[in-house]
Order: C-alpha cells, then sequence, then structure tokens
C-alpha cells in the first residue's frame, strides 16, 4: 500500500502508511516522528503515531498543509538510521485468582490450560505500538496467534487500573480504573502514569516489554514500594 | 488567607480551563481546554489577562460564588449569559464585559437559551497548579483544574490576586446578530472513503440534533443514520478535536475537548477549527447542519477568523457604569428569575 497523506481538519495531516497492525509499518510511522522530532518544521504543535499512521498537528497561523506536506516529503527517505531512544521493560504481573479474572474463560477459549496461557503470555517479547484511550495506555502487540480472541461481548464497566488484558492480536494494561471490554488475564502493581515524573508515561511508542510472573505476596510487596516511590521498573536501553 | 471565591453552588458542571494541554497527545493525555476558546479568550482580555489564562467553564446551569477577595474584576462570555451581584452595590450585568465585586458580594451566573457554555474570567486568573503545562481539568483522568475535578459546594476557587487593579471597565462591542442554526463547516475526512454518495450527502444535507447524550468529551447526534460503505471497525488512529465519528449505529458523534487521543471507528469529516466554539455552544435539542469547505479555504477561514479576534480585542472599549442589562428582554424570556430573587 502506498503513502497517503489524509486531512483531519485544519489543524491536523494525517501520513498514512497502510492500514494493518503490522511492525514495519509501526517502524515507518516511529522513525519519520523521530526525525521530525529531532528537528520540527515551523508550524509544527505535536505528533501523535499510531499503528499504521503519524498525525501531524499544526498551526494554520503559521504553516499549511501544503507546506507540511512539501517539507516532511523529503524526510521520508532517510528511513533506514537505526531509531534510538526505546527501552526494553521488565513488567511483574500477578497471574493468578482475583487479579486474573479471565484467565479461565480465555483457556477455555483457546483449548490452552490456564498454566500454557500465562506461559505463552509472559515468554513473548511485546512492542509498544501507541498510546492512546486513557494516559499512559500502551498498546503491544503481537499475541502469539493461539491466545487471539475477539473482545468480550459483554464489556466491563469498571475494570481495575493495572489490568493485564488481551484482544485481537493485542495486549495491553489499563492505567486508570474504566470501562473496557479486553479480557483480563492478570494485574501489575506498578504505576503506568503520574503526571509528576518527568516522563510521565512509563511507555513511549516504540519501547519493547515483557511480564515476569510473580506470587500474590510479592504483588503486595512491590505495590507497597509503589507507594512510597521506591519502586523502579527495571529497564535497559535497545537499538533497534 | 488565599484570595478566592468561594463555591456556595456549583452549577451544573463547573471547571477550570485554559486553552489545553499541548503536547502530550502522544501519551495518551487528551488536549482539554475550553470548548469555547473564542469565549474564553475574550473573557481574559476583557479583565486584561493574557488570552490563554485559567478561567470557569460553565455548562448548562451556572453556579454560586461568594467573593473570598478584597476585590476581584471579572467578566463573563457567553451569548445570552449574565451575572448577578449580591452586596452592597446588587447589579445584574451582561455577558461581555467587565466589573469588579468587593469581599462578600454573591455572583450568581445564569445562562440564556442560546449557549451551553460561557465563560468567567478573573483578573490575574485562577492560581491552580499546572499539570502537564495546563491548567485545564481532564476529569476522567483527575489532571489539572481543582483537583482534578469539577466544582463542589465549599470549593475555594483560589485567584492570583488579592484585589483588582485600578483600570477602566471594558466591554465588547455588541457582535453582529448571527443567523440562527448557522451551519457548522466541515473538511471532508479523513475516512470519508468508507461511507457511500449516500451517506455524505445525508451529512451535508440533513438537520441533525444535538441528544441528550453530550458532554466534553463530544455529542452524539439524533437524526438520519449514517451508513458505511466497508465496515465500521479501522486499525486505531488519531482523533482531531471537531472530527466527526460514525460507529456500528450510524450515529454520528463530533469529538469535543476532552475527546480520547485515539480511537478505531471512521471519522466522516471534520469540524473546521474557526467552527469549533459554535459547535461548543450547541445545546441538546439544538439543530445542527453541515457544509463542506475545502482544505485550504478552511485554513484561510482560521487566519481571517484570528484576525476578527484581533479586530474585536481592539475595539474594547470602556463600560458604562452600572449594570447595562436590558432586564426586559431577560423577563421576558424568563431567564433571570434565580438571579433577581435578592435583588429587588
Amino acid at each position: 500500500m502506498r503513502l497517503r497523506y489524509l486531512s483531519a481538519g485544519d489543524r491536523a495531516l494525517v501520513v498514512e502508511f497502510g492500514d494493518r497492525v503490522d511492525r514495519g509499518l509501526s517502524e515507518l510511522v516511529l522513525r519519520l516522528d523521530m526525525i521530525i522530532r529531532s528537528s520540527p518544521p515551523v508550524g509544527i504543535v505535536e505528533t501523535v503515531p499510531t499503528f499504521r499512521s503519524l498525525a501531524i498537528y499544526y498551526d494554520p497561523l503559521l504553516t499549511s498543509r501544503g507546506e507540511l506536506q512539501r517539507t516532511i516529503g523529503p524526510l521520508l527517505d532517510r528511513g533506514h538510521n537505526p531509531r534510538a531512544g526505546a527501552r526494553l521493560w521488565h513488567v511483574p504481573v500477578c497471574y493468578e485468582g482475583e487479579f486474573a479474572p479471565d484467565l479461565a474463560e480465555v483457556a477455555r477459549l483457546t483449548g490452552l490450560t490456564p498454566n500454557k496461557v500465562v506461559a505463552l503470555h509472559s515468554g513473548t517479547r511485546f512492542h509498544v505500538y501507541m498510546l492512546g484511550f486513557l494516559p499512559g495506555f500502551p498498546y503491544m502487540g503481537d499475541l502469539p496467534p493461539q491466545l487471539e480472541l475477539p473482545r468480550r461481548a459483554d464489556p466491563r464497566v469498571h475494570v481495575p487500573a493495572g489490568s493485564i488484558s488481551i484482544a485481537t492480536s493485542l495486549t495491553a494494561i489499563y492505567p486508570y480504573e474504566s470501562p473496557g471490554g479486553w479480557h483480563l488475564i492478570g494485574a501489575t502493581p506498578i504505576r503506568m502514569f503520574d503526571p509528576e515524573r518527568p516522563e510521565p508515561a512509563l511507555f513511549a511508542p516504540g519501547d519493547a516489554v515483557s511480564f515476569q510472573p510473580i506470587d500474590p505476596a510479592a504483588f503486595a510487596s512491590i505495590r507497597r514500594a509503589v507507594k512510597n516511590r521506591t519502586y523502579e521498573v527495571e529497564c535497559a536501553p535497545i537499538v533497534l | 488567607m488565599t484570595p478566592g471565591l468561594k463555591v456556595l453552588s456549583p452549577g451544573l458542571h463547573t471547571t477550570v480551563q485554559d486553552l489545553g494541554r499541548i503536547g502530550y497527545q502522544d501519551i495518551g493525555v487528551p488536549v482539554s481546554g475550553a470548548l469555547d476558546g473564542f469565549g474564553l479568550r475574550l473573557a481574559n482580555a476583557l479583565v486584561g489577562n493574557p488570552h490563554g489564562t485559567a478561567t470557569l467553564e460553565i455548562l448548562v446551569s451556572g453556579p454560586v460564588l461568594e467573593t473570598a477577595a478584597d476585590s476581584a474584576r471579572l467578566a463573563l462570555v457567553g451569548t445570552g449569559a449574565s451575572l448577578g451581584v449580591r452586596g452592597e452595590n446588587p447589579r445584574v450585568v451582561g455577558a461581555g464585559q467587565s466589573l469588579t465585586v468587593q469581599r462578600g458580594d454573591i455572583v450568581q451566573i445564569a445562562l440564556g437559551r442560546q449557549s451551553a457554555c460561557c465563560y468567567l474570567a478573573v483578573e490575574g486568573g485562577i492560581a491552580v497548579p499546572k499539570v502537564l503545562g495546563s491548567a485545564s481539568t481532564y476529569v476522567r483522568a483527575a489532571l489539572g483544574g481543582l483537583n482534578g475535578r469539577a466544582l463542589q459546594r465549599d470549593d475555594v476557587v483560589p485567584l492570583a490576586l488579592a484585589c483588582a487593579s485600578r483600570r477602566t471597565e471594558l466591554r465588547a462591542p455588541a457582535p453582529p446578530p448571527a443567523p440562527a442554526n448557522q451551519p457548522i463547516r466541515v473538511v471532508l475526512g479523513p475516512q470519508q472513503k468508507y461511507f457511500g454518495k449516500e451517506a455524505l450527502a445525508t451529512l451535508l444535507g440533513a438537520e441533525f440534533r444535538v441528544s441528550k447524550d453530550a458532554d466534553r468529551m463530544g455529542m452524539r447526534l439524533d437524526g438520519p443514520v449514517l451508513r458505511h460503505r466497508r465496515g465500521w471497525d479501522i486499525v486505531s488512529d488519531a482523533i482531531a478535536t471537531g472530527s466527526i465519528q460514525v460507529p456500528g449505529s450510524g450515529q454520528p458523534i463530533v469529538l469535543l475537548a476532552d475527546h480520547q487521543t485515539t480511537g478505531g471507528y471512521p471519522k466522516i469529516a471534520t469540524v473546521i477549527s474557526a467552527d469549533l466554539p459554535a459547535v461548543g455552544r450547541r445545546r441538546p435539542g439544538d439543530p445542527l447542519r453541515f457544509v463542506s469547505v475545502e482544505l485550504e479555504a478552511a485554513e484561510e477561514i482560521c487566519r481571517e477568523a484570528e484576525r476578527e479576534f484581533g479586530k474585536l480585542v481592539a475595539a474594547l472599549e470602556p463600560a458604562p457604569k452600572g449594570g447595562n442589562l436590558d432586564l426586559g428582554s431577560l423577563h421576558d424570556e424568563n431567564l433571570i428569575s434565580g438571579v433577581t430573587t435578592g435583588l429587588e
């Protein structure tokens, strides 16, 4: 699929690379985002990378869609540099009991044992495609195909903060209590979003994430440390 | 004691707002800010503030506030709205001019039928801490504003100034009367290709009404359904303020200040930025029509609206002493029974 420029009103230009959830498309989006952020053309207000497109918000008093398109076109050819700044996060997750209200159902629907579901989920290294829905809410993929399920027919009104969820080819963490239609297979005690931190959202688009099973006792002790601000989520820089 | 406005009654949904939280949509934080940015900026201009200063956004029904500062200069902007003062110098003042109230004065805001929202600016601004660069309240994640939520009874809205400066009160020249149900201008897309000719013709030809399902996130419209041609699930992408999203029901939703940063329904068209304030002012039950313009025209309309705003601010003039409101016409509309109680 070829590149398309779309307008979302007079303040947003969307550069669309395709129409699928796809790692290759995501890399194109994230690389263009990185290039624009490193030296933003005049009049750009902010950029929002998503699965398959980059939204570029602009101020029509300072620039125009035509001007931006002329500036951005040549930047697209520079996509061969490694993408810097990404990190690999190790997220503690309790996949047991009350922390995993849908684990048994997910096992039944996929024909796997609960242990196998946990092994597949915690054995996969995920890519953070984008953040959206709620502050700090990461859309991560791709799930092993055996775990792919449609959303719940009956969405929950209250999904607890910290819930680890799966739906379609994706997994996510709810930073806040909210309504939600994904299957809940675990929970993490870490804080996904905190406006007091220099980087309020824990993950950035383009980061990698792996999940480490913990028991309820470890969950309780990490949660205490998070409250006291003495817990740091393990992470390491990666180059892609 | 910190100067403030004590909340005797909060109104339906009164929040601190400025021009929004810019630069955090990539981490899922909505822009928020005023539904009617034009109203917010004019209210600030009337009290001599920088135009993006934090004000109170008042939706549908107004609050009652007690002045807990030596004095405070206020200005209300919102078509048909008015501000009643109880105290030593009782009066009713229309929207679009500044006035100064004294300690103990009770201020009551009444909205007319013409606008769902109005803005109360205070000289010096509302002194809540900025969160991620903005004072705007985003209730869903408890960000910004006064404790991240709408005002409640007995709150004290902190003010930056303990007393009003010595300066002339200002008023805005009367705006030219806007034709009723002026069509809202949209740019088609970004996903107009998900809809057939018929749906596009319906969007641009039919009359919709703002449903009861309307808040700072968006307004669902009642009216003919817009049928999709290619299904209604898209791979989630970014949402711009003003985009008209069409979920499976075919009932369009205009996304407003607190909308999610991304979403998975096709967006048939997007309201141009110059017309967002007019959308924000529509009340449940109000009619809504759309007309499409080309993108280049929308950008030029935005620039022209900015020039017009500059002219309006340059034309602010000294306000007459005392209230200037046409009380007779308000009585005819039966709008100020709440305000006049205790004034007479």
